[in-house]
């Protein structure tokens, strides 16, 4: 097993050796990656880059990074509009998802400005998702905006197992999306949840999921990490209910982790408030529930316990068996190899943590 | 012939990258005839839309273009043209 951490200076690989794990290797040193994606039907290596210069970038290897190549970037067709008058162009590569085992070559992708793209041919030409990119909330300025940036942005991307034609997307801010044709159309599914900054909090569209995760063993179990708090679904997002911690802790965060077996367990890297975005009391630690979300059990075993300024972004938890990986937003890196109770610093000195995933 | 020179920052992409005379009248001419000898640079220095990227700056012997939305300026047989990266932080 890899562990594959996407940092703003470049990717760095660790592997586990005599029972420890060890950095081995970087690659794309100085470059900032925005998204790393393993396809687990070929363990192709995705990744993302984010250059300030010179736009953005999709890299991928199929020998685990012993070589790298580049496809063309998706791009918004000619004439396609973020609003009208403002020509659509690629802001940032967000997150990438495999269409399923029946559609060999089959690849969403979700971007900034709001734009689903899909592959058929391994990710060597993508086509925006125009039924998406036309649904009427999306034109509306008041439905799909951005949150922390300029534009909206679908960071996560959800298969149905059972039916590939089932896919659910979350856009910050819009909220949680569902097709159940393959793509051609699509319905908000965002009942239940709170958006505390608009006048209408129950409103249809306009919700922050940060991150959205479904359970392979029950894939009607969704659970999200909001703007707004944790929120849970056991029935296909058509409700939604708040699993916000008692007391407000955890509440805010954007990153989150689910056991894929059992759909009464997760976890939660919480951070204070969207006012105080640091560690909450200045001590990092995890949260795990393993009970639906009822009850949630701080997990500080081996994390620093003072002045930790860290937060977890959206994509930098992950989670295989009972081994854990969360990098933080202050180059720290950390491993569990018992869910969570136990933690060891592997890096105390990467840059800002924007991914992290296993291979 | 124009001559086209470009930041070393892009050798990091395209190894093999030099300095070109090349045909073209103007800068988004030029620029295709540079794509077609290292195939995927114009990505790097244009977005989808065929601007300018915001961060990289094109001059023309010595000066700023003007049109960085569609890159027409025009370019003469003894001009220069360098592609740079804009300074920025981090």
């Amino acid at each position: 097993m890899k562990l594959l951490t996407g940092t703003s200076k470049g990717l760095v690989v660790y592997h586990r050796v005599s029972g420890s794990w060890k950095v081995d290797k970087v690659h794309f040193t100085g470059m900032p990656v925005s998204m790393v994606y393993v396809d687990p039907r070929t363990n192709t290596w995705w990744l993302g880059l984010a250059h300030r210069h010179w736009g953005q970038k999709l890299h991928f290897s199929v020998d685990e990074g012993q070589s790298w190549q580049s496809v063309p970037m998706p791009r918004y067709p000619e004439g396609a509009e973020f609003r009208p008058g403002r020509p659509a162009t690629l802001k940032k590569i967000w997150c990438m998802q495999q269409a399923g085992p029946n559609r060999p070559g089959g690849l969403w992708l979700g971007t900034e400005p709001g734009g689903l793209f899909y592959s058929s041919d391994n990710g060597r030409h993508f086509e925006l998702v125009e039924s998406l990119w036309n649904h009427p909330s999306r034109l509306d300025e008041n439905q799909w905006f951005g949150a922390g940036r300029d534009y909206p942005f679908i960071h996560s991307i959800v298969v149905d197992p059972r039916d590939e034609s089932h896919v659910y997307i979350a856009v910050s801010c819009a909220g949680v999306f569902e097709t159940r044709d393959g793509g051609q159309s699509w319905e908000p599914r965002n009942n239940g949840l709170v958006a505390a900054y608009l006048p209408n909090p129950a409103a249809e569209v306009g919700h922050d999921p940060h991150l959205l995760l479904a359970c392979n063993a029950n894939p009607d179990v969704m659970w999200q990490q909001n703007h707004c708090g944790i929120f849970r679904t056991t029935n296909g997002g058509q409700s939604w209910d708040n699993v916000t911690g008692v007391n407000g802790f955890p509440n805010y965060g954007f990153a989150l982790a689910i056991d894929h077996e059992d759909p009464e367990k997760a976890w939660v890297a919480p951070a204070v408030s969207d006012e105080m975005r640091v560690a909450p009391g200045l001590a990092l630690c995890t949260c795990r529930t393993e009970d639906g979300g009822r009850t949630w059990q701080a997990q500080r075993n081996g994390l620093p316990q003072e002045h930790c300024f860290d937060i977890v972004f959206r994509h930098s938890l992950a989670k295989r068996g009972p081994v854990l990986a969360f990098g933080t937003t202050t180059g720290n890196l950390y491993l569990s190899e018992d869910y969570g109770d136990n933690w060891a610093c592997l890096s105390a000195h990467l840059a800002r943590v924007d991914a992290v995933t296993f291979a | 012939m124009p001559t086209v020179r470009f930041t070393t920052a892009l050798k990091r992409f395209f190894p093999s990258l030099k300095e070109h005379q090349v045909a073209g009248a103007t800068v988004a001419e030029v620029l295709e005839e540079i794509e077609a000898l290292y195939p995927g640079i114009r990505d790097y220095v244009v977005d989808e839309q065929g601007r300018l990227r915001q961060h990289v700056n094109i001059f023309l012997s010595g000066e700023l273009i003007e049109d960085k939305e569609a890159l027409q300026d025009k370019v003469g047989e003894k001009d220069e043209v360098y592609v740079f990266q804009a300074l920025s932080g981090g």
